[in-house]
């Protein structure tokens, strides 16, 4: 752990290095962000509602989503050039060395720009959070931190099956985008707006829905019972499938020999 | 005239080279336009009335998007042009016969095209055969299917010449990301990637139609799906040209200003 944090210090002191240009890169990813937000105004501006759900409840998930999201990323980066790695031969080398190789595949890289993000969901919750007509007592803001912290973790899950793939193919991994970036931009709106069996494919399958729709419901006073509270935590689950995933791709491993 | 059709050609083999990733693109795209179409049907339970287009022409509006994403998409980048600008391999470029702004632009435009021609077509056949309200629908008749075209010629000069405007920042500014990522969201936002202009509201989109990124893909695709007829069209395409010219003519001045000033470190 101590090691964990001196390569996220040497990091951060790495991108501090330009000044200029991480700010502005901060700030483009902050404007990223920030159209997928004027989006959602304008749709609601002219719709008011969705599927039973007011402006400010879906500014919730676009919160939560984004911030999980933003925090997966931004520590989880490594995982984003794990198939270069690969390729050339970089992580043959972590291979000799004697740590823990997904720790060793983390600290290769973290993007400290993803912070644009994180500020544009900061700032969305400072808004929804007393607008959305919640009354937050303690059991309310449980459940959101579950579903923040979860959320990142599923996130986390789903690059790890990304960095796996690579394993198997350097090619072709862009449809992993559908569920990372995918995940990201249709988490704006609650996931049930997207029908039923997208629903249950993201409750049963890539367990997104998880940590946004099921706990989303229990804030907002429709399903009473705790158990929607604790659903986050379910979701944590897929981080096994994923991790043996990554085993088995990493057990067949033959050196590109690059 | 020979010499940029042979570039063309060139750029064109190039990019049909790669077609797992190609597949993979197509599965992306395919069911991320649908899960868009999902969305806006939800809204459009929620009050059709309040619905600026009709539900048809959105569908088809997002079905295009997504099969012709490389031709529209600002964020798509040339990696070889802002490398002979920032590595400085721009040194043989400007040895060669040939001008430098046309051959960039001509690269720009091959790539895109080649990318796109390649996606398409599943795409589109797949959106042409998915059960009724999601399908996507033929223009409404020869003339616009033409005037689609040739809108979409047009927005993909208007492209390819405001992102050579980007690249010849690259002489004054060598550090490219912060700027890049800034200019291409906002673009792709006010040219209706995020979602159509007609869902903006009144005001603003009153003077967002009249910017250049309107030129854009906002254009051919609201033709093609018939939100935009008549006369409007022929406005539309007036338009476009006008922007296309100024564009170029300023990307022209400003990269010959900057090469008369361009230092190429030597190593």
């Amino acid at each position: 752990m101590r090691l964990y944090f001196k390569f996220f210090d040497m990091h951060l002191k790495s991108q501090m290095q330009y000044k200029a240009s991480f700010f502005l890169t901060t700030l483009g990813q902050f404007l990223v962000s920030s159209t997928t937000f004027l989006g959602i105004n304008f749709m609601f501006s002219r719709f008011n509602i969705v599927e039973d759900f007011a402006y400010e409840q879906a500014l919730l998930c676009f919160a939560v989503i984004l911030m999980a999201f933003s925090i997966a990323e931004m520590l989880g980066r490594g995982f984003d050039l794990f198939p270069r790695m690969i390729s050339n031969g970089e992580f043959d080398r972590a291979l000799a060395r004697p740590r823990n190789i997904i720790f060793q595949v983390l600290v290769a890289k973290m993007d400290f720009t993803r912070l644009g993000r994180l500020f544009q969901a900061i700032l969305v919750f400072i808004y929804a959070i007393p607008n959305c007509g919640i009354i937050w007592t303690w059991d309310k803001i449980t459940t959101l931190s579950l579903m923040i912290v979860c959320g990142s973790l599923v996130f986390f899950g789903l690059f790890l099956v990304y960095a796996a793939f690579s394993f198997f193919t350097i090619e072709g991994l862009e449809f992993m985008n559908i569920f990372t970036d995918g995940g990201k931009e249709f988490g704006r709106y609650p996931f049930s707006v997207y029908g039923k069996n997208i629903l249950r494919f993201l409750t049963f399958v890539v367990p997104l829905a998880l940590f946004q729709y099921y706990p989303l419901l229990y804030l907002l006073d429709r399903e009473q019972s705790a158990f929607f509270m604790f659903i986050p935590l379910i979701g944590v689950l897929f981080l096994l499938p994923s991790y043996a995933f990554f085993r088995i791709g990493l057990r067949r491993y033959i050196s590109t020999g690059s | 005239m020979k010499k940029y059709l042979a570039l063309f050609r060139i750029r064109f083999a190039n990019a049909l080279q790669y077609r797992t990733a190609a597949l993979a693109g197509i599965a992306t795209q395919f069911s991320w336009g649908l899960m868009e179409i999902f969305a806006f049907s939800a809204f459009y339970r929620a009050n059709p009335d309040a619905f600026p287009m009709e539900f048809s022409q959105t569908v088809s509006y997002i079905w295009m998007q997504q099969a012709f994403l490389a031709l529209f998409m600002m964020w798509f980048w040339e990696n070889d042009i802002a490398a002979a600008i920032t590595e400085g391999s721009i040194a043989y470029e400007m040895v060669r016969p040939i001008d430098l702004y046309s051959l960039w632009f001509c690269q720009s435009a091959a790539n895109r095209l080649a990318r796109a021609i390649l996606r398409c077509a599943p795409v589109l056949i797949v959106a042409l055969f998915v059960p009724e309200p999601f399908q996507m629908t033929l223009p409404p008749n020869a003339r616009q299917l033409f005037l689609f075209l040739l809108s979409a010629v047009l927005s993909l000069g208007v492209v390819v010449s405001f992102s050579m405007l980007m690249y010849i920042s690259l002489f004054y500014t060598l550090s490219p990301m912060g700027v890049r990522i800034i200019v291409a969201v906002l673009s792709d936002f006010l040219a209706g990637a995020t979602i159509p202009l007609p869902f903006f509201p009144e005001p603003i989109r009153a003077v967002v139609e009249l910017l250049p990124f309107a030129s854009m893909q906002n254009m051919p695709l609201r033709i093609y799906s018939g939100n935009i007829a008549g006369v409007e069209v022929l406005r539309g395409i007036v338009l476009q040209v006008f922007w296309l010219v100024v564009l170029t003519l300023i990307g022209r001045i400003a990269m010959g200003s900057a090469l008369k000033k361009v230092i190429v470190q030597g190593g």
